[in-house]
């Protein structure tokens, strides 16, 4: 306990959930492929490729489990600039979150964009994946996505 | 299906932060005035329902503590979602339709100020894709905006309008928290928040509550001169994954109002929970609404947006414009998760 202005006492208090989840058959073979620095999607049995994958058509509700590979690159669909990053931002300087449909996805997933200036963003630029030095199979294995030819 | 009215309603005056008062305090005026109001004494309401945030107190079950505001001595029966209190609502008039109750008391607060509301939002996405970027609610209303305004004719003029009219009508409402005259080239003059959305595109965060009492066929009719009657209520849900969908339009929302009859006969008002500017525009194009509908007479979520009352509030403004007598036939929305991923219609009229 601290004694903050006009002596009122305060303490900080973290909300903490540390439970483990079970990913799953198509959630799991997502999430490994980015440990792998690949990505895969899912086909819905009417030939739609998800990405990111869930085990059902959202439209049908009928299950999907057929992983097919796509990307690395992909298109933007649609973006925001941040100029000033919030703390749990995976970018401390100006980015884009985008939509990022890859190349044989159906579907647009959800990442950051690293251009470095507004002026560089656009809906249908192509981008690709920089990815971390170390992988754990997670969304964040991606670091972001930059322009295509930037590296 | 049983009559289910609207006989009673009461709203906390939003403000951006409740110094004072905590959550039972906020809750306990507003539900004895709604109550009051109803002239249905407390002990013959046969059902509460409520609907809050337990992200926002960072407390599990912090919602039962609201309890104290009601007194649950004698036991009542009693419900909660972790939702908007306009799914409350939705309970409560379920509930009614099985018989198990006449009349139900609902309510909802929203101390938002006790957290960092776009931050708490995240939580409210999947722990697997969306949740771990950090992404916050303006950056994804952002990426919905832009969307919007590369598929259809609005511009960014387009949003501005929607806020400097929204905060004009919040200055007859008396517990709006946002509102004034606002000249439209100096907020297009205004830096972006999250590109494309300015500061008057968002909702401003607020502390605030609302309680509606409903009661069904006679006790409605004894309860009060000119009920509101809702004649179609109806939810539809998206998928959760904004990629998924085509965020410039909202199919739900537009499927929603068909299943609750929004067609059938002229809307003179329409509450609509938008709490960014684009939103209104996408709302009343799946609404099909035009000029003859008054949007958003209170100021909407523009004036006003405590969490997970902002909906139920809609509710509140369109049945209280029935009471009055100043309108025959209204709607209320509201929207719940990402970029409307869900949407609830509720149309009121006076018979």
């Amino acid at each position: 306990m601290a004694s903050g202005d006009g002596g009122l006492l305060s303490a900080s208090h973290i909300v903490e959930y540390p439970y483990r989840r079970s990913t799953g058959p198509v959630m799991g073979r997502f999430f490994a492929a980015l440990r792998d620095r690949r990505f895969e999607g899912v086909k819905t049995a009417r030939g739609r490729v998800l990405v990111p994958p869930t085990e059902y058509d959202p439209q049908t509700g009928e299950a999907a489990d057929e992983m097919v590979p796509v990307g690395p690159g992909g298109v933007v669909t649609t973006w925001a600039w941040v100029s000033h990053p919030r703390a749990k931002h995976p970018l401390n300087h100006p980015f884009a979150w985008a939509l990022i449909q890859l190349d044989g996805a159906d579907t647009a997933m959800l990442h950051a964009v690293d251009t470095g200036v507004e002026s560089a963003m656009q809906t249908g630029m192509r981008v690709t994946p920089r990815w971390r030095a170390q992988t754990v199979g997670s969304i964040n294995d991606v670091a972001c996505f930059e322009p295509e030819g930037t590296s | 299906m049983r009559d289910v009215a609207i006989v009673s309603t009461a709203q906390m005056t939003n403000v951006r932060r409740e110094q004072r008062r905590n959550e039972v305090e906020m809750l306990m005026p507003v539900v004895q005035e709604a109550v009051k109001r109803s002239g249905i004494p407390k002990g013959d309401i046969g059902f509460t329902c409520s609907g809050s945030c337990d992200y926002l107190a960072g407390q599990p079950f912090a919602f039962v503590s609201a309890l104290d505001a009601i007194g649950a001595w004698p036991p009542i029966s009693e419900s909660h979602v972790e939702m908007d209190g306009a799914w409350a609502l939705y309970e409560a008039w379920v509930k009614i339709q099985t018989g198990q109750a006449d009349s139900a008391l609902v309510y909802s607060f929203g101390k938002s100020s006790m957290g960092d509301v776009p931050d708490v939002l995240n939580l409210q996405l999947d722990p697997y894709y969306l949740s771990p970027l950090g992404i916050d609610s303006i950056s994804l209303a952002a990426l919905q905006a832009r969307a919007f305004l590369e598929k259809t004719q609005y511009t960014e003029r387009d949003l501005a309008k929607v806020a400097v009219r929204s905060r004009k009508s919040a200055k007859d409402n008396p517990n709006a928290q946002l509102a004034g005259d606002f000249d439209l080239e100096k907020l297009l003059a205004e830096p972006y928040l999250v590109s494309p959305l300015r500061v008057h595109d968002c909702a401003p965060i607020s502390d605030g509550a609302v309680a509606v009492v409903l009661a069904a066929d006679d006790t409605a009719r004894n309860a009060c001169e000119r009920p509101a009657w809702i004649t179609g209520i109806d939810h539809r849900i998206e998928p959760h994954q904004p990629g998924v969908r085509d965020l410039s339009e909202s199919p739900s929302t537009a499927l929603a109002g068909a299943k609750a009859g929004v067609a059938s006969g002229g809307i003179e008002v329409a509450e609509l929970y938008a709490p960014f500017t684009h939103q209104e525009l996408i709302l009343r194009d799946a609404l099909g609404l035009d000029a003859s509908t008054s949007i958003n007479p209170s100021g909407g979520a523009l004036a006003a947006n405590a969490i997970m009352v902002a909906g139920l509030t809609r509710i509140a403004e369109v049945a209280n414009r029935i009471q009055w007598g100043s309108i025959g036939r209204g709607l209320a929305h509201a929207t719940s998760g990402p970029c409307l991923q869900q949407n609830l219609v509720c149309v009121l009229e006076a018979k």
